[in-house]
């Protein structure tokens, strides 16, 4: 197939980058322009270790063709923090909570839950855990992640 | 573009199930037809019908206020479909299309009497759901046709309804889901009438049989689960979705008239 350039916009900056239609936004961000924060888990949108926000809506990177974010708005969990890498308000709960063991699924977590607070303000924590259907992690039995976004939810 | 390739083509909606497929191997079309930029259409009510452009995200189906106050039980059968980010790219054409004998929209658009809108080189015609899946993955829709919109009847005076699912793991795939629509009886004499729709048990969702329902649910249950024959895989034995529909039909009875009746 033949490739083409697209600009990503990805975190606020614009990124020229060559794709093959068939690549998927997960392959570019993470292979092409290195983004680390962004993970293959499962490749049919069920595990959300590949969780970006798009227009500011999390979707699966792994289900989203890159040429369909060309025009549109990117942010990965690397984008939410701030100046010098400096570690957004609900990552510091989920340090304090212990919430985050292998992290590999902490930036789907942190995107997915930001989401949710920023709809619903305080959910409870089965909403949470509604919302969070979607996202696996094999070390912390939940129990952690739940109590970092209901404290960060309180502040 | 459908009509003008030799090619193998596939449209491209939400994606939420054919990428999964593409990313698997399991369809390997030649071309790719992207139709997310088609249509920026909103729901609307037109003539007593529920109008939804098939572009209409399932997150839009959740939360859109016209769903919930005409169509309840499409509102309370989407939280059981994928998760989060599935809703928010996810398409009530795209899911209709791809005919998932396990789809809880499907079984929906069975329930509510839906229709889909489809235009093809010859134009554009009218299908009711009740004719638009011919099995596993396949609708009746010719292969150059492409449905534009889905129209479901407003809910009528006094209606009830109900969703009912079993699944392994929130969010999974239905082993059996079923969905109910119930009107009670308009004038004394008249008989109330339930509709009843399934998925997980066939080749496709299914509508029961008309003549197995009356007033008794537990009855109309035994006689709508003998009347199926479930395949067996992996994820359940046929036997067991039988037993499943059985007592998700009663159920969804049960409360779908409670609620027409608390109306």
């Amino acid at each position: 197939m033949i490739k083409r350039q697209i600009t990503l916009t990805v975190n606020g900056r614009d990124h020229e980058v060559w794709v093959v239609p068939s690549d998927s936004l997960l392959d570019v961000l993470h292979d092409e322009l290195g983004m680390a924060d962004v993970r293959y888990g499962c490749g049919e949108g069920v595990c959300g270790t590949c969780t970006v926000l798009l227009d500011d809506e999390p979707v699966n990177g792994c289900l989203t063709l890159a040429v369909q974010a060309a025009g549109h708005r990117v942010t990965t969990l690397r984008g939410l923090m701030g100046p010098g890498e400096e570690m957004h308000p609900l990552q510091e709960c989920f340090l304090r909570r212990g919430a985050s063991q292998c992290g590999f699924c902490t930036p789907g977590m942190i995107l997915t839950a930001l989401d949710l607070i920023r709809r619903a303000g305080r959910p409870t924590r089965d909403e949470i855990r509604y919302a969070l259907v979607g996202n696996l992690c094999r070390c912390t039995g939940y129990t952690k992640i739940l109590d970092a976004i209901e404290e960060y939810a309180d502040q | 573009m459908l009509t003008e390739t030799t090619r193998e083509a596939r449209i491209l909606a939400g994606g939420q199930s054919l990428m999964p497929m593409l990313n698997l191997r399991l369809a390997r079309p030649e071309l790719l037809i992207d139709i997310n930029a088609a249509d920026q259409r909103e729901p609307a009510i037109e003539g007593g019908m529920l109008r939804l452009p098939a572009l209409t995200r399932h997150r839009v189906l959740l939360e859109h206020h016209l769903i919930r106050e005409h169509c309840p039980l499409l509102t309370e059968a989407i939280r059981h479909v994928g998760n989060v980010r599935v809703r928010n790219r996810g398409t009530i054409g795209g899911s209709l299309a791809h005919a998932d004998p396990t789809s809880e929209i499907g079984c929906c658009a069975l329930a509510t009497g839906a229709q889909v809108v489809a235009r093809g080189p010859a134009g554009e015609r009218t299908v009711p759901a009740s004719q638009l899946f011919a099995g596993y993955w396949t609708t009746t829709l010719d292969p150059a046709e492409i449905i534009t919109d889905v129209l479901i009847p407003a809910a009528r005076p006094r209606p009830g309804w109900s969703f009912q699912e079993m699944v392994r793991r929130t969010s999974d795939f239905a082993i059996v889901a079923v969905a109910v629509t119930f009107n009670l009886a308009e004038r004394s004499g008249d008989r109330a009438s339930a509709t009843v729709a399934l998925a997980g048990v066939a080749d496709r969702v299914v509508l029961a049989d008309p003549g197995l329902v009356d007033d008794d649910p537990d009855q109309t249950a035994a006689r709508i689960a003998g009347s199926l024959d479930p395949p067996d895989d992996v994820h359940a034995s046929g036997a067991y979705r039988r037993r499943l529909a059985r007592v998700l039909v009663a159920r969804a009875l049960r409360e779908a008239s409670a609620r027409a009746a608390a109306r």
